[in-house]
């Protein structure tokens, strides 16, 4: 016999006789204590994630990219990471066109066997959108595709992350259920609170273990 | 230092290694400085003691309900894998479990392998064994990296390097990465960076451990703060996932308390930086991620708690570590004392079932049975009464017909077993029990003063002049 089947008619066999318990699950339990007045998200997103070190500003839809300009200007980042074909990878593009003394923008376009020497040893910063953002738990969605690729929000050692106020939701459960995320999973969703930290020597709280050491997120406060 | 000169501690039983560890007042401080922060942090994030005790009372009924289907779900779970394009394997044992990442990494001419951190990996030694087939496997959670680096074992499930300090840390990176001496934790913590970061970019396949694998999705779920899981599980082109058969849950929504009871519980966390949720290798269209993804469910003893109704709890278990932040034995004697991968009160319920009782027979008695650890258990385990439980098992008579664990009755004596008896026989049998009172009252000069471990920290026990009984019946007689 097979382990499958060998470690399978094991457990079988211990639970004969007995019936599956019942579901019980208490939604209101998830819900009711992470409930936010839509004025509260922010404020409580901000207070979560600005205690792991994360740097917030607030933005508008109009204003981000010379926000951002001036953030990669004042930390004299010499290029970006974007997402080509993504909206904010083109508005980005946009802003820069035609214009010197600027970062050089890099594309994302090519699988990362391709460029993988350069991604972890030349690629500084990383600009990338949310799916929205949980306010009970101070974390954004991310749910990278064929357009937005993985390492882009874990290798670059500065994460710079685009949030529309609209949608920052109260809880897990809530996104889960939004997104009806039960039915279909992409092949990786992350939720970040932070930029990568670690407490493993004495309990001392270091930040930009493996991942961004910088997480810098903007927010739309009228998107 | 090398492996090799450790070994005797090792050989040492639990009671000698308990002993050593109690006189390392370095060690002693470590543990007790972590453990008072990690319990403050804990009852901090849980300041809401009504809404604590509910989601504790939710996360055990779900983990109680992916249980009582254990075996349904795993199929499903099997099933939605599959048909996201990841291989699932099976294994009975860890020699099982090693040889199918074996089968993986020399179908891929591997030489280098990056771990996430994984306590399954633990359980079957897998550096170990892949170093023994030529194959480099690194660890890259901070705190195993340290330890790995300097051939030891994990001493705490999350926090696998809280027996050293910064100075230790140094000291040891000093001498094994050739690095300036410093103790400053955040250059130590770069340090650790750097040379990591090569290793993931080198690394032909990444190795993770899981928190939860979710049935109804096809989802393993991965939480941590550092980065390096998401790293193991992202970079290199292959990555093989590894958990026990009792990490499943039914539904997607089932992960909502049980990681919050996860990440509050072991380190008083709203959430962990990252939650990673895999399920599936890279799409043909994606840029990156592993072609390949497999997941091996190990058993190692599982089925054989599982077996038993009440041990079968055990299995609730989602390893937040934060039984052996509040356990007064544990903080004490620290993790390398108990000899095995998982350490503290988790560590003597469900050692046994891996190991096998004899194995480990002081683990069920190396508890003041204080119940800290059955209250702070975020999923409601009653690791006390368990404790007790394997207590018994652990004198069973060797013809006794009921198995229940390999290793059962490994304490059992026969000279115990007849005091017992003796003892039984002159509590309930008044004749006996009113001579017994007599002469112990009359021949009270004769009770030895030295009774082995009893009169290491009490004084003897000596019986009065005369027992309750004879006094009470005298007062009553003069009454009347």
């Amino acid at each position: 016999m097979s382990a499958k089947a060998n470690i399978l008619a094991k457990l079988k066999k211990s639970l004969e006789g007995t019936t599956p318990i019942v579901d019980d699950y208490d939604v209101s339990l998830v819900t009711q204590p992470w409930s936010y007045a839509p004025e509260q998200r922010i404020a409580r997103l901000r207070q979560l994630m600005e205690a792991v070190h994360t740097e917030i500003h607030l933005t508008t839809d109009a204003g981000w990219p010379a926000l951002l300009e001036q953030l990669l200007h004042d930390r004299q980042l010499p290029s970006l990471l974007i997402a080509p074909t993504t909206p904010y990878g083109q508005r980005f593009t946009a802003h820069c066109a035609g214009r010197e003394g600027l970062p050089t923008l890099k594309a994302y376009d090519r699988p990362v066997e391709d460029w993988k020497d350069e991604l972890f040893n030349d690629t500084p910063a990383s600009l990338t959108g949310t799916l929205g953002a949980i306010a009970s738990t101070g974390s954004l969605i991310m749910w990278p595709t064929r357009e937005e690729p993985r390492l882009m929000s874990l290798v670059p050692p500065v994460h710079f992350a685009i949030l529309k106020a609209s949608e920052i939701h109260d809880n897990f459960y809530e996104i889960q259920q939004k997104f009806q995320w039960a039915a279909g999973m992409p092949t990786n969703a992350l939720l970040v609170s932070g930029p990568s930290k670690t407490a493993d020597i004495e309990q001392v709280l270091a930040y930009g273990a493996h991942g961004p050491k910088d997480l810098i997120l903007l927010i739309l406060e009228d998107a | 230092m090398n492996a090799e000169q450790r070994i005797p501690a090792i050989e040492l039983d639990f009671k000698g290694r308990a002993h050593n560890a109690l006189g390392d007042d370095q060690l002693r401080r470590n543990f007790r400085t972590a453990m008072d922060s990690l319990m403050t942090k804990r009852a901090a994030s849980f300041s809401d003691a009504d809404e604590r005790e509910r989601l504790r009372e939710l996360g055990n009924h779900i983990r109680a309900r992916a249980l009582s289907k254990l075996p349904e779900l795993l199929e499903r779970l099997e099933g939605n894998l599959t048909r996201n394009g990841v291989n699932v394997h099976w294994a009975e044992t860890v020699e099982e479990a090693n040889n199918i990442v074996l089968e993986i990494a020399q179908a891929h001419n591997a030489r280098q392998v990056i771990k996430g951190k994984s306590m399954v990996s633990e359980e079957m030694e897998m550096n170990h064994f892949l170093e023994g087939h030529g194959i480099e496997s690194l660890e890259s959670d901070m705190g195993e990296y340290i330890v790995q680096l300097d051939h030891e074992k994990p001493s705490h499930i999350i926090m696998p390097a809280i027996h050293k300090n910064a100075g230790q840390v140094a000291s040891l990176f000093h001498d094994k990465l050739g690095v300036e001496y410093t103790k400053d934790v955040d250059q130590l913590i770069q340090i650790g960076r750097r040379t990591l970061r090569k290793k993931f970019f080198e690394a032909d396949i990444g190795v993770s451990g899981v928190n939860f694998a979710v049935a109804e999705t096809g989802t393993l779920l991965l939480v941590e703060n550092e980065g390096n899981g998401r790293m193991s599980t992202g970079v290199p082109p292959v990555h093989i996932a590894v958990t026990g058969i009792e990490k499943v849950v039914e539904n997607l929504r089932d992960v909502v308390p049980l990681l919050s009871l996860l990440t509050r519980s072991a380190l008083g966390q709203p959430i962990t930086t990252y939650v990673n949720m895999i399920s599936g290798p890279r799409k043909a269209d994606e840029l990156d991620g592993p072609q390949e993804v497999h997941l091996i469910l190990l058993d190692n003893g599982r089925s054989q708690a599982f077996a038993d109704s009440e041990l079968r709890q055990t299995l609730n278990c989602i390893r937040c570590g934060a039984c052996m932040n509040h356990c007064p034995v544990y903080t004490r004697v620290g993790g390398h004392t108990y000899g095995e991968v998982y350490p503290g009160p988790i560590g003597k319920i469900i050692t046994p079932h891996m190991v096998g009782l004899h194995k480990v027979p002081d683990h069920p008695s190396a508890s003041s049975l204080c119940g800290a650890c059955g209250e702070v258990c975020p999923v409601k385990i009653p690791i006390p009464s368990l404790l007790r439980r394997l207590r018994e098992e652990n004198v069973k008579a060797p013809d006794d017909p009921h198995k229940v664990m390999r290793g059962q009755g490994s304490k059992y004596s026969k000279k115990e077993r007849l005091m017992w008896a003796g003892w039984r026989l002159l509590n309930t049998s008044p004749m006996l029990y009113r001579a017994f009172g007599f002469f112990a009252t009359r021949l009270r000069g004769l009770t030895p003063s030295n009774i082995g471990p009893w009169t290491q920290n009490h004084s003897a026990p000596k019986p009065a002049a005369r027992s309750l009984h004879e006094l009470a019946r005298e007062h009553l007689e003069g009454k009347r």
